[in-house]
């Protein structure tokens, strides 16, 4: 009575309508950051991460260099560490870099900022004359998994005006 | 004076008739016992011409819906620099609004007007007084496996049309305009919830769906046999069930989101 043809094509409307739901419950994108694909893990700890978001961009001088991977709460001292998943074209961050929480914007979403501080080339021709600078033997490079200490936390707008009202109470 | 009392009466006691016909025809259509073996190849064959051919219109609106809702979306909120509030601002004007009723009204022009002309064709015809000669419940045979096409399609037409109008914007807003990709998608899954917006989107096509195929299904049983009557019945159906899609939206939208 019904041909094969249309009860195929009701199946293929019918899964596709399906298809949009689950697309929508779990709105789900890949979203890579581009190049190659290959990424490595730093994590820094915050006092404060603000409205920063799982996928939050991460930025140098404005430049996309990975995403937020993962925020979770350190069960010792309850402060947030966040994951942070960086190309590997990127991949000489040395310890001195710092990391802190921005906003675009007056109402722009949160992206983290990464400030490179000392680079240590690869070539290693000026690494002499940086480390007498520093006074330090060499400079490590940032690994898989390593920490960033130097972070600086979301401004919290409460935060600000009641520092800043206690200042002027002060004086 | 009289005469003005007389077709007061009469245009009443017409509209309850006219009330009362299209319960009867709804009670008939859901309250009769499914012959599962039957009543699943009619169903199936409707499922086709009222869901499966609609598809091309809703993919080709909620797309270029999707597009312009990012266009215009991106010019005023860049001004606050707030572009990445790009995707919650489309996703939820699809989920919550324009996927259900677009999707009902261009669904009450492409199947509801069918609907209406094929069975006041089939009325004209008398096609649906010879089945009723051959014992055949014409509400059973015709009119419940339409309505039960329609109470399917639609819900599954307006999720297709908010998913493409979402790859719609995603695609003018990211690709195009140069929104990030990761803000879009993570800000919107912030701020769109399930149950509160796509299932309230759901029960909204539900309700479209109901009034259409019944408005629909009721003009084509109930129309005038005469080429001029189907019509009449015809341009009935697709304005009235888009004036209640758009009164039955603003009422369940005060219901659902207004708190």
């Amino acid at each position: 009575m019904v041909s094969r043809k249309i009860e195929i094509l009701v199946g293929f409307f019918v899964s596709l309508g399906i298809l949009a739901l689950i697309m929508l419950a779990l709105n789900v994108a890949n979203a890579g950051i581009g190049a190659n694909g290959e990424t490595y893990i730093l994590k820094a700890k915050f006092e404060n991460i603000g409205s920063l978001k799982i996928r939050s961009p991460i930025k140098v001088g404005g430049v996309v260099v990975g995403r937020v991977a993962k925020i979770a709460l350190d069960k010792n001292d309850y402060l947030p560490v966040v994951d942070m998943e960086i190309s590997t074209d990127y991949s000489h961050f040395s310890e001195t870099t710092a990391v802190n929480i921005l906003t675009s914007g007056i109402l722009g979403e949160q992206y983290l900022g990464l400030n490179p501080g000392v680079l240590v080339n690869n070539a290693g021709t000026d690494d002499d004359e940086l480390n007498d600078l520093f006074g330090q033997e060499e400079l490590k490079l940032l690994a898989d998994g390593d920490f960033i200490t130097d972070t600086k936390s979301a401004l919290v707008l409460e935060e600000l005006i009641g520092q800043f009202l206690f200042n002027q109470g002060g004086e | 004076m009289i005469g003005f009392w007389q077709k007061l009466g009469k245009a009443t006691l017409a509209r309850f008739s006219s009330i009362g016909r299209a319960t009867a025809l709804l009670i008939g259509a859901l309250f009769n016992v499914p012959n599962i073996k039957k009543g699943t190849p009619l169903l199936i064959k409707q499922l086709y011409s009222v869901g499966f051919l609609s598809l091309i219109i809703i993919v080709v609106s909620g797309l270029f819906i999707g597009m312009v809702l990012a266009l215009q979306g991106y010019t005023v909120l860049q001004g606050y620099g707030a572009e990445g509030s790009l995707g919650p601002l489309v996703a939820l004007s699809l989920l919550r609004e324009l996927g259900p009723v677009v999707t009902g009204l261009l669904f009450a022009g492409r199947a509801g007007s069918a609907l209406t002309a094929e069975i006041g064709l089939m009325k004209a015809t008398e096609q649906l007084s010879s089945l009723e000669m051959m014992a055949v419940d014409p509400l059973k045979r015709i009119i419940a496996p339409r309505f039960w096409a329609g109470m399917i399609s639609m819900p599954l037409l307006a999720l297709i049309f908010s998913a493409v109008g979402i790859l719609g914007a995603h695609l003018v807003g990211v690709d195009w305009l140069g929104v990030d990709t990761g803000s879009f998608w993570s800000i919107m899954q912030a701020q769109v919830s399930f149950e509160k917006d796509i299932l309230n989107g759901i029960v909204k096509t539900l309700v479209f769906a109901f009034v259409i195929t019944w408005i629909a299904l009721y003009r084509g049983y109930d129309c005038i046999p005469t080429s001029e009557g189907i019509s009449e019945a015809t341009t009935k159906t697709v304005v009235q069930s888009s004036l209640a899609v758009l009164g039955f939206d603003f009422v369940l939208t005060a219901v659902m989101f207004s708190s």
